[in-house]
């Protein structure tokens, strides 16, 4: 099955992150069990599964954010280029920023205007940015969130005044700012309206271009229209991983069947 | 049967009845709460405001029988005092109050919030005799900044409570969102939480203040009082609520309307200091 095994991704693309053995833990309780995934170069991958199998956990152990909770550990490899990020010496924060993160509840900084959000990853270290540095991140981070035309007038007011749809293409800025390599988004779209949806998903497929993108989502058709990549996780256990389309038209588990076809989850 | 149905439409009633009652029943006991302040406020208004006038504010004392004299003195006593005092208090109380809430060292947080409430509940003499203890006996002489001490100490439980509810209070995916950004966790706190968490912050310390404005107990052998223009915190120092008791306590009349002038204007500072903290904190909720 595909569950055992490192899944590889098709043809001459190259894998830009991996997890080989990857296991994850909140104190006693394992979220994830021995999880072998290729992600493929400039790709969108979906994560799909019911509601509680580990969908968030995985990607959040991707970028090291899963350590950030108390009591929480991982078991194996994650491969950014072949290098493990859990490795010896390997600094959580460097790894942060070539993998960047969009949550499900839009996060702009409350007490940040809009440009003051997109450049809140910049001067982490204490140095500052010039000023013509600083319009030049602002506006190509806005740009690519398609946020641009909406707010390039207010770039002075509090990020928090714009709508959630905004909110959460300029949380996307914001990611994008720092120039990561790859863009890991946990439901991006559950707290939107349909046109914010659509939005954002047009947006994903022109960022596949410059990065690798991790989509988490509850919503199958997200999943069919948006990615190219499926990964389906049921109780902590990756059972199928492949191409979306082959995914939903043609599972090779019954489970995933099941799943896609809305029999359960 | 019939008995049953009877019984039920009584207790209905009742219950509509105890539901129609428990709004006023309310609105009583508020009515009566706001009716309490307003009797107090209206008498010291009455007693207070024939002693009330710009001399007052900005003269010294005058010895008894000589009409007129103010409490100037005092009220810059009061705010060289309580300012010194939030000047220690604050920073040790914030970082304290950061600590709380953002140390996963359970053993040691658990252990500071004990104290901090113990801390709480000491009477106010007897940080004043601490003080006393600490800073007047072994210099000799009482002394200003012997109060503040003591301020300090009164205000820090409040700081550092008020300050870790603020932080708290700072929605968890704010610090994530930090942290996913490649900050690392004290970055996260001090530079993206800590300023989400300002207003609460700023609004702990004004209540605080206004807490030790009205405080006197330790005064009675720190700052101790002072006739003159005393600038300098190492020496004795006149203090507001300190020079009401004074007054209160003389026999002369004269003195008594000046005690209650007194009264007024500190009801008023506090008053004050606490629509501030209001207006702070409605900030924080719109943000
Ligand atoms: N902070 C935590 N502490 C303890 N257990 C947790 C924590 N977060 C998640 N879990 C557990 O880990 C498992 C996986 O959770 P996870 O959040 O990854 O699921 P998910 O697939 O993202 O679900 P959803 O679709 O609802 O977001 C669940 O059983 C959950 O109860
Ligand atoms: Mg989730």
């Amino acid at each position: 099955m595909f569950a055992s095994g490192a899944v590889t991704v098709s043809g001459s693309m190259t894998v830009k992150l991996a997890c080989r053995g990857l296991s994850a833990y909140f104190g006693q309780l394992r979220a994830l069990h021995d999880i072998n995934l290729d992600i493929a170069t400039n790709s969108v991958t979906a994560v799909i599964g019911p509601s509680g199998c580990g969908k968030s956990t995985l990607v959040r152990c991707f970028n090291r954010m899963h350590e950030v909770v108390g009591g929480a550990r991982v078991e194996g490899q994650v491969l950014l280029d072949g290098e493990d990020v859990y490795g010896p010496g390997v600094d959580a924060p460097a790894v942060r920023r070539r993998i960047g993160m969009v949550f499900q509840r839009p996060t702009p900084f409350p007490t940040m205007t809009i440009e003051e959000n997109v450049v809140a990853g910049l001067s982490l270290d204490g140095n500052r940015l010039s000023r013509t540095a600083k319009e030049r991140v602002v506006e190509r981070g806005l740009r690519q969130a398609a946020l641009w035309d909406e707010v390039k007038d207010q770039l002075g007011k509090p990020g928090t005044s714009l709508s959630g749809g905004q909110q959460q293409r300029l949380c996307i800025a914001r990611a994008l700012a720092v120039e990561p390599e790859v863009l890991l988004l946990d439901e991006p779209c559950s707290q939107l309206d349909p046109i914010s949806t659509a939005r954002i998903e047009e947006l994903l497929s022109e960022l596949a271009a410059d990065y690798t993108i991790v989509l988490v989502t509850h919503n199958m058709q997200q999943a069919a229209r948006a990615s190219n990549f499926t990964a389906f996780l049921l109780g902590g256990k990756l059972v199928e991983f492949g191409e979306t389309n082959q995914i939903f038209t043609n599972p090779a588990c019954r489970e995933t069947e099941d799943y896609v076809t809305g029999r359960f989850g | 049967m019939s008995g049953a149905v009877v019984h039920r439409a009584r207790s209905a009633a009742l219950w509509r009845l105890r539901s129609a009652a428990a709004p006023w029943l309310c609105a009583c006991c508020a009515a009566g709460v706001a009716g309490a302040l307003l009797l107090i406020l209206g008498y010291v208004v009455r007693e207070g405001l024939g002693a009330f006038s710009l001399s007052f504010l900005t003269e010294l004392p005058h010895p008894v029988g000589v009409a007129g004299g103010g409490v100037g003195n005092g009220i810059v006593g009061s705010l060289i005092i309580v300012g010194l005092a939030a000047l220690m208090a604050f920073p040790v109380g914030t970082l304290a109050g950061i600590f709380l809430a953002s140390s996963g060292w359970e053993t040691l947080v658990d252990l500071v919030r004990y104290l901090c409430d113990v801390l709480a509940s000491i009477p106010s003499i007897a940080i004043g005799l601490f003080a006393y203890s600490l800073l007047v006996e072994p210099f000799g002489h009482f002394s200003g900044f012997s109060a503040s001490f003591a301020f300090a100490v009164l205000m820090l439980p409040l700081i550092i409570r008020t300050s870790e509810a603020a932080m708290r209070g700072v929605s968890h995916e704010i610090r994530e969102a930090a942290i996913a950004l490649g900050a690392r966790e004290h970055v996260a706190t001090l530079r993206f939480v800590l300023p989400a968490a300002w207003p609460g912050v700023v609004t702990g310390l004004l209540l605080a203040v206004a807490r030790v404005t009205g405080e006197t107990a330790p005064l009675l052998f720190t700052a101790f009082g002072s006739q003159f223009w005393e600038l300098n915190p190492a020496n004795p120092m006149a203090e507001l609520s300190l020079q009401i008791f004074t007054y209160a306590i003389s026999p002369y009349r004269s003195w008594h309307a000046q005690a209650w002038a007194g009264a007024l204007l500190l009801i008023l500072s506090v008053f004050a200091l606490s629509v501030l903290a209001r207006l702070f904190l409605r900030r924080s909720a719109r943000s």
